[in-house]
C-alpha cells in the first residue's frame, strides 16, 4: 500500500479515499431512504382512525434531552476525528466513549418512548398514523444502535492497533454516519415532533 | 411446529419440480464427489473476489433463471393456448405470472446486466478491478441468495400470487394468507441490497479508478450508460427497501400501512412500487443501450455518432425516469391534472430515446458494416423497439389509456420494450465480449441460426398480443370461452413461445459446441474493435492489465491502432491484488436463513440469524488482510504465455 504523507491519515492510501467516497455515495443512498419514510410519515400523519393522533402521545421532555444527546454527540465525535488528526489516542478514545454513550442513552430514552406509547394503547397495528411513526422512528433508532455496535467494534480496534491508516479511516467513515444520523434527527424533531405538537 | 404451512399440495407439475430439484441437488452433490471438485469450486468460485468470475456467476445465473422463467412463460401460454383450457388451475397460474414477471425482471435481466458490468467495466477503464473487491462478492451472494429463496417457494409454501407488482389489498395477510408475499418481500430484499451495494461499488469504481488520461467525456458510451444506470440504482433502490419493508411489517406484525381500514392507504403501495419500478425499467434498458453502442461502433468500423447527445440523452432519460411513475395506473382515481402531468413526462422520454435511435442510424450510415451475430441483433433491435415505443407513446395518453389498460396490449408493449431493449442486448454482449473470457468466440452459423429462431419466434408470440389487447382480452386471465374469439391468436402465441424455446436451446448448445470446437483466439482483439478491454489478452489474465493503460481519445484501441499512440509506456513491475475471501459467500448463506425464517415467522432462529449476520459482518471488519503482489517476473511469464509464445 502506498502512503501518501501529504494528506490526512484516513485519506493516505487510494483505497482509503475510495472507501470514504463510497460511503458518500451511501449516505446518498440513505437519503432518499428517509425520504421515502418521511413522505409516507407525512402521508399518514392525519389518517390516525381511532387511535391517538401525535398531540395527544408527543411529549416534548424526553424529545428534548433526546435531541441534546444526539447534538451533543456529533459535536464530541468531531472532537474524537480533531484528537485522531493529531495523533492523540487517548483523547480520541474518550470523546468516541462518550459519543457512544450518549448514543446508548439517546436509544435508552426511544425505547422508554415506544413502552410509553404502547402503554398508552398507542401500537404498531394501531393505525396508519403509528404505523408510520414506529417505522420511521424505529428505522432511525436502528441505525443508531448498528452505529454503537459498529462504533465499539471500531473504539476495539483503535484501542488494539492504535491509529494507523485502515482505523483511521474506519473512525472517520463512522464520523460520517453518525453525523448523518444527527441531521435526520433534526428533520424528525422538526416534522414530526414539533409539527405534531403544534 | 405446525409443518403442514410448509407442503404445497395436490399439484403433480409441483411434485414433479420437487423430485427434479432433489435429483438436480443430489446430481450436483454426487459429481462434485466423485469428481473432487468441491476444494476447487471453493477455492476458485465460492471465495473469489475477482470480478471477471463474479460477472461470470451472475451470468451464469442469469442464464439458469431464464429457463426457469421461460418455462413459465411456456406454461401459460400453452395454458391460454386454447379455449377453456384445463392445464393450470387458477391459484397456480396466479403464481407462475408473479414468479415469470419477478424473475425475468429480478433475477433474469438484472443480473445479466450486472455480470456483463462486472466483466466488462474494469476492463473498459483500465482499471485492475472495482473499487471494493469483496464487497462485490457480498453483492453477488446476496443476489444469489435472495433468487434462491423466491426460486423455494414453488415448493416449500407457496409463490407468491398477487402479481409481480404485488398490489395491495389483494397482497395483504387477509386476502393472500399463504408465505407467498411474505417470500416475495424478504427475497426482493435481500437480492435488493446487494444490488444496492453493486450500484455503490460502480459509481467508485467509475468515478475514481479509470486508466490516466480518461476523462469522463472520453469514456465507452458503455461505462457511460452503466454510470447512469448505477446512479438510478442508488436513488431508487431505497425506495424498494422501504416498500418491501412495509409490507413485511403489514404481513407479518400486522401494521396498517396498506390496509383497507385504520388509516391504511393501498394506494400508497402502488406509489412506491412505481417510484423504484419505473427507474428500474431503465435499470436495464440504459445499459443495453450501452451494449448496442459499442457493437453498431465496433461492426460499422466507425465512431459513434453523436457521442455528446448520447450522454445528454441519457441523462434526461434517467432524470424523467423518476417522473412517470403514475402513468402505470392512470385508472385508478388520482384525477386529470395528475393524470396529465404524468402524461406529458412520459411522452417526454420518447424524445432522447429517439435522439439516441437517430444515432445509432447515422452511425450505421455509409459504415463498413459486418453482420455478425451480435451485430444482427443489434440491427433487429432498432425497428422492433421502435414498435415498442410508439405503442408506449400510445398507452402514455391517459384518456386512450383507459382502453388499453391491462389489457394484452400493454403486455405485448412491454415485452416489446424490454426483449429487443434488455435481452436481445445481453445476448449480444454476451456473444460480443464472450471471446474476450474465454478466449475464443462462439460459433457464428450456430449463432445465427438461433438468431433467425429467436427474432422471428418472438414477433409471433407477441405480435398476436398486441390484436388480442384491442379485441378486450385482459391480462392475467388464466381462461376463457370459446365465443370470445381468443383462441386461434392464442394458439399462435403459444407456437411462437415454442419457437423461442427453441432459439434459447440453440443458444446453450452454442456454448457447448464453441466450447469444443471453435478455433482459440491468441489476439486478444477478434472483432477488430475499439475500446481497451480487447487491449489486453484473452481469456483476461487475474490482474487485467500487466500495465495499466495510458488514454488519449475516446476509442483509446482503435487510435493505438490506427495512429500508432502506444497504449502501455511502462515497464511491468509488482501487481497488487486483493485475496479470496469466504465470508461474503457465508453472508449469503446467513442472510438466506434470515429471510426464510421470517418468511415462516419462526422468530426464535430468526433472532439467530439476524445475529449472526452481526457477527459475519463484525469478522469482516476485523479483517486485516491487505492482499498480496504478483511478482514481475511472474507477470511477464504470464503475458508471454498469453501471447502464445514460449517461455
Amino acid at each position: 500500500m502506498k502512503i501518501d504523507a501529504s494528506k490526512p491519515l484516513e485519506y493516505a492510501t487510494e483505497e482509503n479515499s475510495n472507501k470514504i467516497f463510497g460511503f458518500w455515495v451511501f449516505l446518498g443512498a440513505e437519503i432518499p431512504l428517509f425520504a421515502t419514510l418521511f413522505t409516507v410519515y407525512l402521508v399518514m400523519v392525519d389518517r390516525f382512525a381511532s387511535g391517538p393522533s401525535g398531540k395527544e402521545i408527543f411529549e416534548i421532555g424526553p424529545v428534548l434531552i433526546e435531541t441534546f444527546l444526539l447534538l451533543s454527540s456529533s459535536f464530541t465525535i468531531g472532537l474524537a476525528i480533531h484528537a485522531m488528526r493529531h495523533g492523540y489516542k487517548k483523547a480520541m478514545m474518550v470523546f468516541m466513549g462518550i459519543t457512544l454513550l450518549m448514543g446508548l442513552a439517546f436509544i435508552g430514552i426511544e425505547i422508554t418512548e415506544f413502552f410509553t406509547y404502547v402503554h398508552e394503547g398507542a401500537t404498531l397495528q394501531t393505525s396508519g398514523f403509528l404505523s408510520s411513526l414506529f417505522v420511521l422512528l424505529g428505522t432511525h433508532g436502528a441505525h443508531v444502535s448498528f452505529g454503537f455496535l459498529w462504533g465499539s467494534v471500531i473504539m476495539y480496534q483503535i484501542w488494539r492497533q492504535g491509529i494507523n491508516p485502515a482505523t483511521a479511516n474506519k473512525a472517520f467513515i463512522f464520523s460520517l454516519f453518525w453525523h448523518f444520523l444527527d441531521v435526520v434527527w433534526i428533520f424528525i424533531f422538526s416534522f414530526v415532533y414539533l409539527k405534531g405538537l403544534m | 411446529m405446525d409443518l403442514e404451512k410448509f407442503k404445497v399440495h395436490g399439484e403433480p407439475l409441483i411434485y414433479g419440480a420437487m423430485i427434479s430439484i432433489a435429483l438436480a441437488t443430489i446430481g450436483i452433490i454426487v459429481g462434485l464427489t466423485v469428481f473432487k471438485k468441491w476444494g476447487y469450486l471453493w477455492r476458485e468460485w465460492l471465495t473469489t473476489v475477482d470480478h471477471k468470475r463474479i460477472g461470470v456467476m451472475y451470468i451464469l445465473a442469469a442464464l439458469l433463471m431464464l429457463f426457469r422463467g421461460g418455462i413459465d412463460a411456456i406454461m401459460m401460454r400453452l395454458q391460454t393456448a386454447a379455449p377453456d383450457m384445463k392445464f393450470l388451475d387458477a391459484q397456480h397460474y396466479n403464481e407462475v405470472f408473479t414468479t415469470h414477471g419477478l424473475i425475468m425482471i429480478l433475477f433474469m435481466a438484472m443480473p445479466f446486466i450486472i455480470g456483463l458490468m462486472n466483466v466488462i467495466i474494469p476492463l473498459q477503464i483500465g482499471a485492475r478491478d472495482v473499487a471494493f473487491p469483496r464487497l462485490n462478492a457480498v453483492s453477488f451472494w446476496l443476489f444469489f441468495f435472495g433468487a434462491m429463496l423466491l426460486n423455494i417457494s414453488f415448493v416449500i409454501g407457496g409463490s407468491p400470487d398477487a402479481g409481480w407488482s404485488a398490489y395491495f389489498p389483494l397482497a395483504s395477510i387477509e386476502f393472500s394468507p399463504t408465505v407467498g408475499n411474505n417470500y416475495y418481500s424478504l427475497a426482493l430484499q435481500i437480492s435488493g441490497i446487494g444490488t444496492l451495494i453493486t450500484g455503490i461499488n460502480f459509481i467508485v469504481t467509475i468515478l475514481k479508478m479509470r486508466a490516466p488520461g480518461m476523462k469522463l467525456m472520453k469514456m465507452p458510451m458503455f461505462t457511460w450508460s452503466v454510470l447512469i444506470t448505477n446512479i438510478i440504482i442508488v436513488f431508487a433502490f431505497p425506495v424498494l427497501t422501504v416498500a418491501l419493508a412495509l409490507m413485511m411489517f403489514d404481513r407479518l406484525f400486522g401494521s396498517q400501512f396498506f390496509t383497507m381500514a385504520n388509516g391504511g392507504m393501498d394506494m400508497l403501495w402502488a406509489n412506491l412500487f412505481w417510484v423504484w419500478g419505473h427507474p428500474e425499467v431503465y435499470i436495464v434498458v440504459l445499459p443495453a443501450f450501452g451494449i448496442y453502442s459499442e457493437i453498431i461502433a465496433t461492426f460499422s468500423k466507425k465512431n459513434l455518432y453523436g457521442y455528446t447527445s448520447m450522454v445528454f440523452s441519457m441523462l434526461i432519460i434517467s432524470l424523467l425516469s423518476f417522473l412517470v411513475w403514475a402513468h402505470h395506473f392512470y385508472t385508478m382515481g388520482q384525477g386529470v391534472m395528475v393524470n396529465s402531468f404524468f402524461s406529458i413526462t412520459t411522452m417526454a422520454i420518447a424524445v432522447p430515446t429517439g435522439v439516441k435511435i437517430f444515432n445509432w442510424l447515422f452511425t450505421l450510415r455509409k459504415g463498413r458494416i459486418t453482420f455478425t451475430t451480435p451485430m444482427l441483433y443489434t440491427l433487429a433491435f432498432i425497428p422492433i423497439f421502435t414498435i415498442g415505443g410508439v405503442t408506449g407513446v400510445m398507452l402514455a395518453m391517459a384518456s386512450a389509456d383507459y382502453q388499453y389498460h391491462n389489457t394484452m396490449f400493454l403486455v405485448a408493449h412491454f415485452h416489446y420494450v424490454l426483449i429487443p431493449g434488455a435481452v436481445f442486448a445481453v445476448i449480444a454482449g454476451f456473444h460480443y465480449w464472450f471471446p474476450k473470457v474465454f478466449g475464443f468466440r462462439l460459433n457464428e452459423r450456430l449463432g445465427k441460426h438461433a438468431f433467425w429462431w429467436i427474432i422471428i419466434s418472438f414477433n409471433v408470440t407477441f405480435f398476436p398480443l398486441f390484436l388480442l389487447g384491442l379485441m378486450g382480452m385482459t391480462r392475467r386471465m388464466y381462461t376463457y370461452s370459446e365465443e370470445t374469439g381468443f383462441g386461434p391468436l392464442n394458439m399462435l402465441s403459444f407456437a411462437g413461445a415454442l419457437g423461442l424455446a427453441i432459439g434459447f436451446v440453440i443458444l446453450v448448445y452454442n456454448i457447448y459446441w464453441s466450447t469444443r470446437y471453435e478455433p482459440r483466439d491468441t489476439t486478444g482483439d477478434p472483432w477488430d474493435a475499439r475500446t481497451l478491454e480487447w487491449a489486453t489478452n484473452s481469456p483476461i489474465p487475474a490482474y487485467n492489465f500487466a500495465v495499466v493503460p495510458k488514454v488519449q481519445t475516446r476509442d483509446a484501441l482503435w487510435s493505438a491502432k490506427q495512429d500508432n499512440i502506444p497504449l502501455f509506456t511502462e515497464e511491468i513491475t509488482k501487481i497488487h491484488m486483493p485475496s479470496n475471501t469466504g465470508k461474503p459467500f457465508i453472508l449469503g448463506v446467513v442472510f438466506f436463513f434470515f429471510g426464510f425464517f421470517l418468511v415462516f415467522s419462526m422468530w426464535i432462529p430468526a433472532i439467530v440469524a439476524g445475529v449472526g449476520i452481526i457477527l459475519v459482518m463484525a469478522a469482516m471488519s476485523f479483517d486485516r488482510d491487505h492482499g498480496f503482489y504478483i511478482p514481475a517476473k511472474e507477470v511477464i511469464a504470464t503475458e508471454k504465455k498469453l501471447r502464445g509464445e514460449t517461455v
